[in-house]
């Protein structure tokens, strides 16, 4: 299996941290791990190469998590990345408009390492 | 005035005996679940007195509005930051904060999603972090509050919600 290049995508960079070794405890091989604070920033990172999943939290300054995925959903080579939304945000609003506009899937913090795997394997299956 | 924050307000809620509760069990729950780590009870809360060096808040807007904090000593909030990190040794400064700010967030998010009326229409504010203790915090509008006191490696940690009227 290719390890999958992933990029996470959080405001507060414990937070991920935290997302990537849970991703490592889950028992998931990584490849590059790349981080951005926003959603701006993880346009930028998306530009420079493409991934095989990405985790982005909704509520963040500068560009959250939702107006990121709109502009991701109309790149060119970037349509069909897997997104999985991390977020706080209990709203089910929120949430069906991330998934919506693409989403795969979302993970409500606090989250444990076996939430992650249960989200994160089935996307990660197609690089087997 | 923005008309989805209007029909929010419009569905305002106010607090009720079982929110003490649910606050606890939030608080609880973010720390058992992100840092493996049980908070206990404090007794006789209303005989000590909220302090501590190290304040994260998140605001609410929407049916309910107002401000959620959480303080502590400045150790505790490492030892938070560290059991978050996994960290064996010393915990980077500049991820003390990051991870208050973190723990609040979700507690405020732990919290709301236990109140069905505050699931679809209370928003979460990024948190803000202050260092220092020598402040105190004004509710302009006034309105009602919620202090909660728990127990953490033997130190305490205070978890507030001010809700304006």
């Amino acid at each position: 299996m290719k390890r999958p290049r992933i990029l996470i995508v959080d405001d507060s960079s414990v937070m991920r941290k935290i997302v990537e070794r849970s991703l490592r405890q889950a028992g998931l091989e990584l490849g590059d791990v790349v981080e951005a604070g926003n959603g701006i920033e993880a346009l930028a990172a998306v530009r420079e190469g493409a991934f095989d999943l990405i985790l982005s939290d909704i509520n963040m300054p500068a560009m959250d998590g939702l107006e990121f995925l709109r502009q991701l959903s109309t790149m060119d080579g970037a349509k069909g990345t897997p997104v999985v939304m991390v977020t706080t945000e209990g709203s089910e609003t929120r949430v069906v408009e991330a998934l919506s506009i693409g989403a795969k899937g979302y993970i409500r913090k606090p989250f444990t390492p076996d939430q992650i795997k249960e989200r994160v394997s089935p996307l990660l299956e197609v690089l087997r | 005035m923005n008309p989805a924050l209007d029909s929010k307000l419009q569905n305002s809620v106010r607090p009720d005996s079982s929110w003490v509760a649910l606050f606890q069990v939030a608080a609880k729950e973010v720390f058992q679940i992100m840092l493996q780590a049980e908070l206990g009870n404090l007794a006789n809360v209303e005989e000590l007195t909220v302090s501590g060096d190290v304040t994260a808040m998140v605001g609410l807007a929407g049916a309910l509005c107002g401000v959620m904090s959480i303080r502590c000593d400045s150790k505790t909030a490492e030892k938070i930051a560290g059991r978050m990190l996994g960290s064996v040794g010393a915990v980077d400064p500049k991820d003390v904060p990051d991870a208050i700010a973190e723990i609040c967030n979700m507690v405020a998010g732990n919290f709301k999603s236990k109140i069905t009326q505050l699931a679809e229409n209370c928003m979460l504010s990024v948190p803000t972090v202050i260092r220092g203790d020598d402040y105190e915090m004004v509710t302009v509008s006034g309105g009602d509050q919620i202090t909660v006191g728990m127990a953490f490696d033997a130190a305490h940690i205070w978890f507030c919600l001010a809700v304006h009227s």
